[in-house]
C-alpha cells in the first residue's frame, strides 16, 4: 500500500479527523415534504417503504425492504435533461454525468440573516459580488451553495405553503446567469425543496435556475442539510447519484470534506 | 321506558376483555332475502309472484300453490305482538351473556306470523313495526319496534346489537383535509360520538378547514397518511384499542379512462390511496376491532368505506378511478367475511358524483358532503351495511340490478 | 274436476302389538345410537324368543344415528328384512312406526316387524342436533337466543294459559301426578318426589316455562314387535290389539300460534275405528314435552270438551289410581327424553299396561289405552301429530 503521495495524505487525514466527514443529507422518510405542483400534473411521488421481511415467516433470517419515490425526492441531484433548456444537451442523462463531476469544490453563500426576515428572499448578483468581495472570486467548476438555514425548520414551516403556494427563498434569473455564463459554476444547491425559489413560476423566465443551470448542462442539488458546519470556501463535496438508465436525477448522500486545523 | 345509556367508565385494563361470541349465523340461500333488505334497511317479506301469497319464514315453494316464482316484496311492516317471553337461560353462547332477552310472535298485518326480538319499549297485545336488521352474524333478523319512536329508542340494549350506533363510541376518520372528511367529522360529533380522532395527512401542507374542525369539542387531530405503512401502524399504535368505529373518507378523485392519461403514475396514486390505504389500515387497526368486538358499551363494531358508486359499474369518463374504487370494494367484501367473527360490520356507503372540486365539470345531480356524512350516521344508527347516497347511486343501483349490461353501454 | 272418493278406514283386525322393550336411560352417554338400538333388537330377540333372522320387517326412529340410516343398520347388524322404514320424527315416532308396519304386516309384506326407537346423548349432542334440526328453525328460530325449543313452547304455553285460562297451577298438576307415577318405574331418572311447590318456585327457563315443564335430553330406546295375533299366540307372546289410529301433520296452519294439533281434525272418526265413545278409556299416554301440551292433547283427543280443559284438569286426578290415569310410568318429564324413543315411551308403557306387564304400577282394569303422538317443532309449532287406540287381547 502506497504511504506516499496526495491520496495516502489525504487516507491520514480522513483518519486523524484533519479532514472531517460532513453529512449534508435529510434521512430519506414518509414525512419529508416533497415539491407541491398544480393536482393537474403529475406529483413528485414522496417516499415509502415496505417491508419484505423483518426476521419473521415472510424471511426467518433477515429484514429488507422495498422502496418508492422519485428521483427528486429528499436530498438529491438534479441532471441537465431534468429542464426543457437542458433536454438535448450531450451527456445530460444521471447516467451519462461524467465521473469527475462528482467530486468538486464548493462556495457557500450565507444569507440565513436574509431568508429568517423574509421567505421570499431572492438572493441577487449585489449578494454574490458582496461575497466574493470577501472570500474571492468564485473558481470556475465549483458548486456554489445557497446557505439559509430552511434545514433546520418543521416540516410545514420549511414546505412553507401558503394560499398562492410555497414561500422560500431562492436565486434571481440575473444571479443564475451571472453564475452560469460569468463564473462557469459547476452546479447550484439549495436547503429548499428546488434550486429556485418557492414563488419562482412568476419569474422571467420561470424557475430561472432550473432553465439557466440545466440549459448550461450543469447540476442542481435541494434540500441540503448542514450547511452552517461548513466554511464559505475550501469544502469539497462528493455528489453521486444513483446510476440511473436515463434518468433525470436521483436522491443521493451529499458529502462534504472540510479541512479542520 | 327505555333506560338512556350512560358514558361507559374507562375500561380496566387489568381485566381480561371478553371475547366475541357471535348468534347462530347459518341461513339458507332463499334467506338471504331478507339479508339483502336488512342490509339495504328495507323491509319486505318472501311472497308468491304467481297468486300472490305472502309467507315467512322463506321457502323455496309457495305454500299455498307451489309456484317456484318467489321474489321480496314490499309489504307493511305493521303488526301486534301476538305473544311474547322472557328466555332467561340459553345453550347459546351468545345469548346466554346477554340474557335476559325477550323475544315473541308479531301477527303481521300482511300475514305471517314472525317470531322476532322485542325492542323493551313492546310488551304482548302492543302494536309494532317489524324491520329487518343485521345481527352480529352479519345475518338478517326480525326485531319489533315500538309503532312509533319512543325515547331514547337506539339505547333499548337488545336494539344496540343490531345497530352501530355511535352514542358514546369513539370514531377514526382516516382523512379530514377533504370535504366528505370534514363533514363526516362534524356529523359524527352531533351524533353523540365520545370523541373523534381526525386523520390528516402531509401536516406539512396547508388543510382547508383545518382550523374549524381542531376548534369542535371532542375532536383530535392526528396525522394519518394511508399511503404511508409507517403513518398507519404509529396512529394504529396509539389510539388503535380506542377505535370502535372507523370511517375510511380517503379519497384521490381524478378524471379519465385509461386511454386518455400517459403512464401508470396517476392510477398508483388512485391505487395507494384507495386500496391499498384500505390494506394498510385494515391490517394496523382491523385485528384489535375484531378483538374488542364485544368489549362493553363502546365496543368495536363497524367499518364504514366511503366508495364511488362506480365501483360496481365502471364510468369510463373517470374509468380508472372507478377500477381503482371496484378494487377497494372487493378488498372491502373480504374485509367484511374477515371481520365478521368479531362481530365488527362493514358498511359500505356507494355514491355518484360530489360536489367537491374533482367532480366539478359534471352536471348534477350531484352529492354534498354533508350527505354523504348523514347518511353514515343514519346507516351507523340503523345498522345497514349497503347504503346507496344521492339519485345516481339510486339510479345506478336499480339499472344494475336490472340488466347490467345496459347499464354498461349507457355509461360508455 | 271430479272429487276423489274417500274410502273408509280399514281396521287392524289380527295385527297385534306385542314384546315391550326398554333400555335402561343414561344421561350421558358414549355409546352410538347404533348400540343403543343394538341394545333395543336384542332385548326384542330375547323377549319373545326369536333370532334375529326372524326379523323381516325393521322400522328404526333415531336422530343421533347420522351418517346412517335404516338400510345402514341392517349390514351393522346382519339383518335382512323385506320391509324397512326410517322414521325420524321425534314424539310422532312411535304411533307412526306402528300404523306402517301394522298395514305391512295386514298386506303380507312382512311377518315381525320389529319396531325400535334410540337415541344416543353425548355431552354436546343436544346442542348439535338443536342446530342442525330443520331449515325453519336454522333461519328463523335459533337466531333468536333460545339455542332449543324453549322459547317457542313459551310463546304458546303463554297463549295456551291467556286461551283456556289455565293457569301454572294446573299444568304443574299434570307434571306432578307424572312424577308420583315415576317414583314407581324402576327406569325413570327422575326420582325425587316433586311437590307443587317445587313445580311453581323452580328456576325460570324462558317465561312462562320454568325448570319442571322442561324434560331431560339423556340416551335411551325402546322398542316393541308388530305382527299378527296368529303368531303371537302360537308364541306365547302377551299382545294388545290395535283399535285404531290417525295421523296428520301441520294441521291448522293458519293459527296464529298453535293452539291445537291434527287431533282435533280426525279424533272422532278414532273413536269411531275402534268403535269406543268419545273419551272412554282407561288411562292416556300423551306425548308430554311440556305439561302444556300434554294438557293440549287431553283437549284435542276428547277427554273433555273443547274450552273446558282447565276445568277438567281441576276436577280429576292423573295419578295411576286416579280417575284419568295419565303418563302411567311418569312419561318423559320423569323418565327423560331420549331422542325419538320419546315418541315410544308412551305407546311401549301402554303395551305393558294392557298386558298387565307394568314395570310401575299397574293400572287396574286395563282394557282401552290412548296413546298420542306429537312432535316435530321445525319453525313455531309442533307440525306432526298421531293417536292410537289399544285394547287388551
Amino acid at each position: 500500500m502506497a504511504t506516499t503521495g496526495t491520496l495516502a495524505a489525504f487516507a491520514t487525514a480522513l483518519a486523524t479527523g484533519a479532514v472531517e466527514v460532513v453529512d449534508l443529507t435529510h434521512t430519506l422518510s414518509p414525512d419529508f415534504p416533497t415539491l407541491v405542483l398544480p393536482p393537474e400534473f403529475g406529483q413528485c411521488a414522496p417516499f415509502r417503504i415496505e417491508e419484505v421481511s423483518r426476521y419473521d415467516e415472510r424471511g426467518p433470517a433477515w429484514y429488507w425492504n422495498t422502496i418508492t419515490l422519485n428521483e427528486h425526492t429528499g436530498t438529491h441531484f438534479d441532471a441537465p435533461v431534468h429542464w426543457v433548456s437542458g433536454r438535448d444537451l450531450p451527456h445530460n442523462t444521471v447516467d451519462a454525468v461524467p465521473p469527475r463531476h462528482l467530486v468538486a469544490p464548493a462556495c457557500v453563500i450565507d444569507v440565513t440573516a436574509e431568508s429568517t426576515a423574509n421567505p421570499d428572499f431572492v438572493l441577487e448578483i449585489a449578494h454574490v459580488e458582496a461575497w466574493e468581495k470577501q472570500h474571492g472570486r468564485i473558481p470556475p467548476g465549483t458548486w456554489v451553495l445557497m446557505r439559509t438555514g430552511w434545514g433546520a425548520r418543521d416540516a410545514k414551516a420549511y414546505a412553507n405553503l401558503r394560499e398562492d403556494g410555497a414561500h422560500t427563498p431562492g436565486p434571481s434569473p440575473a444571479v443564475m446567469r451571472f453564475l452560469v455564463d460569468t463564473r462557469d459554476i459547476l452546479g447550484f444547491g439549495t436547503e429548499t425543496i428546488g434550486t429556485d425559489a418557492g414563488q419562482a413560476h412568476h419569474f422571467d423566465p420561470p424557475y430561472p435556475a432550473h432553465y439557466y443551470l440545466h440549459g448550461k448542462g450543469r447540476y442542481g442539488l435541494q434540500c441540503l442539510a448542514n450547511l452552517d458546519k461548513l466554511p464559505a470556501t475550501g469544502a469539497l463535496l462528493v455528489t453521486p447519484p444513483l446510476k440511473i438508465r436515463g434518468g433525470s436525477g436521483s436522491p443521493l448522500r451529499v458529502l462534504a470534506l472540510v479541512e479542520r486545523t | 321506558m327505555t333506560t338512556p345509556l350512560t358514558p361507559p367508565k374507562r375500561k380496566n385494563p387489568l381485566q381480561r376483555t371478553r371475547l366475541p361470541v357471535l348468534p347462530s349465523g347459518i341461513r339458507s340461500r332463499t334467506a338471504h332475502l331478507l339479508t339483502q333488505a336488512a342490509a339495504e334497511g328495507h323491509f319486505g317479506l318472501p311472497a308468491c309472484s304467481a297468486c300472490g301469497a305472502v309467507h315467512y319464514p322463506p321457502r323455496d315453494a309457495c305454500p299455498k300453490c307451489l309456484s317456484p316464482r318467489l321474489v321480496m316484496k314490499d309489504v307493511s311492516p305493521l303488526g301486534r305482538v301476538a305473544a311474547e317471553t322472557i328466555i332467561r337461560t340459553s345453550t347459546d353462547a351468545y345469548f346466554r351473556e346477554r340474557m335476559p332477552w325477550r323475544i315473541g310472535t308479531v301477527a303481521l298485518d300482511a300475514g305471517p306470523a314472525v317470531i322476532a326480538h322485542l325492542h323493551g319499549d313492546v310488551r304482548e297485545g302492543d302494536r309494532v313495526r317489524l324491520a329487518l336488521k343485521l345481527d352480529k352474524s352479519g345475518q338478517a333478523v326480525a326485531i319489533a319496534l315500538p309503532e312509533k319512536e319512543t325515547p331514547n329508542m337506539g339505547d333499548d340494549p337488545q336494539l344496540r346489537e343490531l345497530t352501530l350506533d355511535p352514542k358514546f363510541r369513539r370514531v377514526l376518520v382516516t382523512d379530514a383535509r377533504t370535504p366528505v372528511g370534514r363533514a363526516v367529522i362534524e356529523a359524527l360529533v352531533k351524533a353523540g360520538a365520545a370523541i373523534v380522532f381526525a386523520g390528516l395527512p402531509e401536516t406539512w401542507k396547508p388543510a382547508a378547514g383545518r382550523d374549524a374542525i381542531a376548534a369542535l369539542d371532542r375532536v383530535e387531530i392526528h396525522p394519518l397518511d394511508v399511503t404511508d405503512t409507517d403513518s398507519v401502524q404509529e396512529l394504529a399504535a396509539e389510539i388503535g384499542g380506542k377505535v370502535d368505529i372507523l370511517i375510511n373518507t380517503a379519497e384521490h378523485i381524478r378524471p379519465g379512462g385509461l386511454l386518455d392519461r400517459r403512464g401508470v403514475q396517476m392510477a398508483r396514486e388512485e391505487l395507494e390511496a384507495g386500496y391499498l390505504g384500505l390494506l394498510r389500515l385494515a391490517q394496523a387497526f382491523g385485528p384489535t376491532m375484531r378483538f374488542r368486538g364485544a368489549d362493553g358499551t363502546n365496543n368495536a363494531c363497524a367499518w364504514v368505506n366511503v366508495l364511488s358508486v362506480y365501483a360496481l359499474t365502471n364510468w369510463p369518463a373517470y374509468g380508472a378511478h372507478s377500477a381503482s374504487q371496484a378494487a377497494m370494494l372487493s378488498a372491502a367484501q373480504s374485509l367484511r367475511a374477515e371481520l365478521r367473527p368479531g362481530g365488527v360490520r362493514v358498511v359500505n356507503v356507494f355514491s355518484g358524483p360530489l360536489e367537491t372540486e374533482w367532480y366539478q365539470p359534471v352536471p348534477p345531480p350531484k352529492v354534498a358532503p354533508s350527505q354523504i356524512a348523514n347518511a353514515i350516521v343514519d346507516a351507523l344508527r340503523r345498522g345497514l351495511e349497503d347504503v346507496y347516497v344521492g339519485d345516481i347511486a339510486e339510479d345506478v343501483r336499480a339499472r344494475l340490478a336490472t340488466n347490467p349490461k345496459a347499464i354498461e353501454r349507457e355509461l360508455g | 274436476m271430479a272429487a276423489f272418493s274417500t274410502s273408509p278406514r280399514a281396521g287392524y283386525d289380527g295385527v297385534v302389538v306385542a314384546a315391550p322393550v326398554t333400555v335402561p336411560y343414561r344421561r350421558y352417554s358414549i355409546n352410538s345410537a347404533h348400540w343403543w338400538i343394538g341394545r333395543a333388537l336384542r332385548g326384542l330377540c330375547d323377549a319373545a324368543r326369536l333370532s334375529p333372522a326372524d326379523l323381516d320387517g325393521f322400522s328404526v326412529s333415531s336422530f343421533t344415528l347420522a351418517p346412517d340410516t335404516a338400510i345402514g343398520l341392517t349390514q351393522h347388524f346382519g339383518l335382512s328384512p323385506r320391509w324397512l322404514d326410517f322414521i325420524p320424527m321425534g314424539g310422532a315416532s312411535g304411533v307412526l312406526a306402528l300404523r306402517k308396519a301394522a298395514r305391512a304386516v295386514q298386506a303380507g309384506d312382512a311377518t315381525v316387524v320389529a319396531c325400535v326407537a334410540g337415541d344416543t346423548n353425548h355431552v354436546d349432542s343436544f346442542r348439535r342436533t338443536l342446530s342442525t334440526f330443520s331449515r325453519f328453525a336454522q333461519d328463523a328460530v335459533y337466531p333468536y337466543g333460545s339455542g332449543g325449543p324453549n322459547a317457542n313452547f313459551a310463546l304458546i304455553m303463554a297463549n295456551y294459559m291467556q286461551l283456556t285460562g289455565a293457569t301454572r297451577e294446573d299444568i304443574g298438576k299434570l307434571a306432578v301426578a307424572q312424577r308420583a307415577n315415576a317414583l314407581h318405574f324402576p327406569h325413570a331418572l327422575m326420582k325425587k318426589p316433586l311437590s307443587l311447590a317445587d313445580y311453581l318456585n323452580a328456576r325460570p327457563i324462558s317465561d312462562p316455562i320454568h325448570l319442571f315443564d322442561c324434560v331431560m335430553p339423556c340416551a335411551g330406546a325402546e322398542a316393541f314387535l308388530v305382527m299378527r295375533e296368529a303368531d303371537a299366540r302360537a308364541h306365547g307372546l302377551p299382545f294388545a290389539r290395535i283399535l285404531g289410529s290417525i295421523e296428520r301433520h301441520n294441521a291448522f296452519a293458519e293459527d296464529v300460534i298453535q293452539y291445537r294439533g291434527g287431533w282435533a281434525v280426525d279424533i272422532d272418526a278414532l273413536y269411531a275405528q275402534a268403535g269406543i265413545a268419545k273419551g272412554k278409556v282407561d288411562f292416556v299416554e300423551t306425548y308430554d314435552d311440556y305439561p302444556v301440551i300434554s294438557m293440549m292433547q287431553l283437549e284435542d283427543l276428547g277427554l273433555c270438551a273443547r274450552g273446558t280443559v282447565a276445568e277438567f284438569v281441576r276436577g280429576n286426578s292423573f295419578t295411576v289410581d286416579g280417575s284419568c290415569p295419565h303418563n302411567t310410568s311418569g312419561g318423559q318429564l320423569s323418565v327423560g327424553q331420549a331422542g325419538c324413543a320419546g315418541g315410544y315411551l308412551g305407546l311401549v308403557e301402554a303395551i305393558r299396561q294392557l298386558t298387565g306387564q307394568a314395570l310401575g304400577a299397574q293400572v287396574k282394569e286395563a282394557r282401552v289405552g290412548l296413546v298420542s303422538g306429537f312432535g316435530m317443532i321445525t319453525y313455531d309449532r309442533g307440525l306432526a301429530s298421531c293417536a292410537a287406540l289399544l285394547g287388551s287381547a
